[in-house]
């Protein structure tokens, strides 16, 4: 079972705000999960290369170039944003 | 005669002889949708003006006479997690309830380019990550064949909505089986195509090595159409390819080879259900295809691999969601650190929050080796088994589920038994291929689907090969 604590530092890493009562819940169904995978352990994976990806590909990569006609996207992307400035997205402050 | 019944075939000759017209179409199904959605709730939302003037601009170009696109006034429904410019998407999340989708997803664009009238978007499980569609934050969507039941997920929506006859196809995604599970559980036809063959530009990430969208009909000819209207390489989704044309393939049944893996006929799998798939087998046997029994011998270990992997690139993919870009943003927060952690706890429900939990601890120092790298491992030989035994078979035959369509809160409360229903289709994701839900039969009321595996980019064989069954 892994610790209250350890599902603490999970959320924390993860940027999620949960209440004493989820941790000991995610605590309980965590466990159980990780329990099941554990399954893992008995696979032969010697000499085993990982596959990320189902299909074998290089880097694609495209020109540098702004996409100009992309403007009006643009412009529907900022006003998504919850708090705006001058077309600037608005933050909490970093530095003290 | 109910026109919502009808073939995307014969809804381009109806048009055409004018037998009704683009918006008598659209009304018709959208009047269906108005009486039944509230019962069945496949709709998240309808875009009834939008889809009106869809068709009457269709009717336009029939009165003048002008050449049609290829689906011109076929009406569809588009799942919640696919972007139609000017139309909310929320992907069943209050993290996305007010967001509206700032461009077309490319698959959306090229349907719109053949004249396609969407009509709204369907339910799914939250950010599609569930089996049964009861993850949505909106609530629940009914399986039309018994609505006390589940219509299967993630994409549970545009299943039921083509099973209930609101739309003539749809459009969902799959990651782990969420196009041909609910296909399985409502009765209709589904299609995950190979990893690549279709842009996933536009549609929200979950998974990105897996994620793939693909069409739901109520037949296999039109499964096909939009297969082939919505496939190929897109510049804006970098791990999208050419479709590699080959000739009209002649599948002749007698020279078909039908691989059967013994590891998908163990304990746990229910004896209605696979009866109905040895029936469904036994009928291609006696056409003349010959049937062998396969092995792919690290089944077991695939669905552990996959709730370590798919987790895992969820978490990564979530993290866009802060408060800060768009979506969902608490407004009582003293600091950033609060702006991020109150925002997604507060937007995410309870299994995208579990997902997020379980990927990041699988990626954090110390648990990497033991969880994530084993699993792209695993991953390997996984893709390995299909790999061999694709040397000896032209199609593998399994079911889609191990059980009928569930009670709506049967398994809601117990995560691990909702992870379980998708043992049969997450190999398949893990390795890329290509996959087809075949509704071939029922127990009672309720539908069993068969799921034909092909190789990579295969999609036209396998779809031919389905069309042989209800010859």
């Amino acid at each position: 079972m892994i610790s209250k604590k350890e599902v603490e530092h999970v959320a924390q890493l993860a940027r999620l705000g949960l209440s004493d009562n989820e941790i000991k819940e995610y605590q309980k169904e965590l466990s159980q999960i990780l329990d099941y995978i554990e399954k893992l352990g008995k696979a032969d994976i010697s000499d085993v290369i990982p596959t990320s990806h189902a299909l074998e590909m290089k880097n694609v990569s495209r020109k540098d170039e702004p996409d100009l006609s992309s403007a009006e996207t643009v412009k529907k992307l900022l006003e998504a944003a919850p708090d705006l400035e001058d077309n600037y997205i608005k933050v909490k402050s970093i530095l003290k | 005669m109910d026109i919502t019944g009808l073939t995307i075939n014969q809804i381009k000759k109806g048009l055409r002889n004018k037998d009704f017209s683009a918006v008598e179409l659209c009304q018709c199904f959208l009047d269906g949708i108005k009486k039944k959605n509230k019962e069945i709730f496949a709709f998240l939302s309808v875009d009834e003006q939008g889809a009106i003037l869809q068709a009457e601009k269709i009717d336009e170009s029939i009165s003048k006479n002008e050449s049609l696109p290829s689906l011109a006034g076929v009406p569809c429904a588009i799942k919640d997690n696919i972007l139609v410019e000017g139309l909310k998407c929320t992907a069943a999340s209050k993290m996305l309830e007010n967001y509206n989708a700032p461009y077309n997803a490319t698959v959306v664009g090229k349907l719109k380019k053949e004249g396609c009238v969407i009509l709204g978007k369907t339910n799914l499980d939250e950010f599609a990550m569930g089996s049964s569609t009861e993850n949505s934050a909106f609530g629940p969507t009914k399986n039309p064949n018994d609505p006390s039941r589940v219509p299967g997920g993630s994409s549970g929506g545009s299943a039921a909505a083509v099973a209930a006859d609101f739309a003539p196809f749809s459009l969902g995604s799959d990651t782990g089986g969420s196009i041909r599970l609910p296909a399985s559980f409502c009765g209709v036809v589904g299609l995950k195509p190979t990893y690549g063959a279709v842009s996933r530009y536009g549609l929200i990430a979950f998974a990105s090595s897996l994620d793939q969208i693909g069409p739901l009909a109520r037949n296999i000819e039109d499964c096909q159409t939009i297969f082939n209207t919505i496939k190929g390489k897109d510049p804006l989704d970098s791990t999208s390819v050419e479709f590699p044309e080959k000739g009209k393939e002649d599948i002749k049944i007698e020279n078909l080879r039908i691989g059967v893996p013994k590891e998908y006929f163990v304990e746990g799998i229910d004896p209605e259900v696979e009866k109905t798939i040895k029936e469904a087998i036994l009928k291609y046997e006696k056409m003349g295809a010959k049937i062998e029994e396969i092995s792919l011998p690290n089944t077991e270990y695939a669905l552990a691999a996959y709730y370590i992997i798919n987790p895992s690139e969820a978490s990564a993919n979530l993290a866009r969601f802060d408060g800060i870009k768009y979506g969902f943003s608490e407004k009582n927060a003293k600091n950033l650190f609060e702006v991020y952690s109150k925002s997604r706890g507060k937007g995410f429900g309870k299994e995208v929050r579990r997902r997020i939990m379980l990927g990041t601890f699988a990626l954090s120092s110390g648990y990497y080796d033991a969880y994530y790298l084993r699993s792209l491992k695993v991953r390997t030989l996984l893709k390995n088994d299909f790999e061999n035994a694709f040397k000896k078979v032209d199609a593998i035959f399994t079911p889609i589920s191990p059980v009928l369509p569930f009670k709506i809160g049967e398994k809601i409360e117990d995560p691990l038994s909702m992870y379980l229903v998708d043992i049969y289709t997450v190999s398949v994701n893990m390795a890329g291929l290509p996959a087809l839900s075949l509704p071939v039969g029922k127990v009672g009321n309720l539908p069993v689907g068969l799921q034909i595996i092909g190789k990579p980019f295969q999609e036209n064989n396998i779809l031919e090969i389905g069309k042989r069954f209800y010859e």
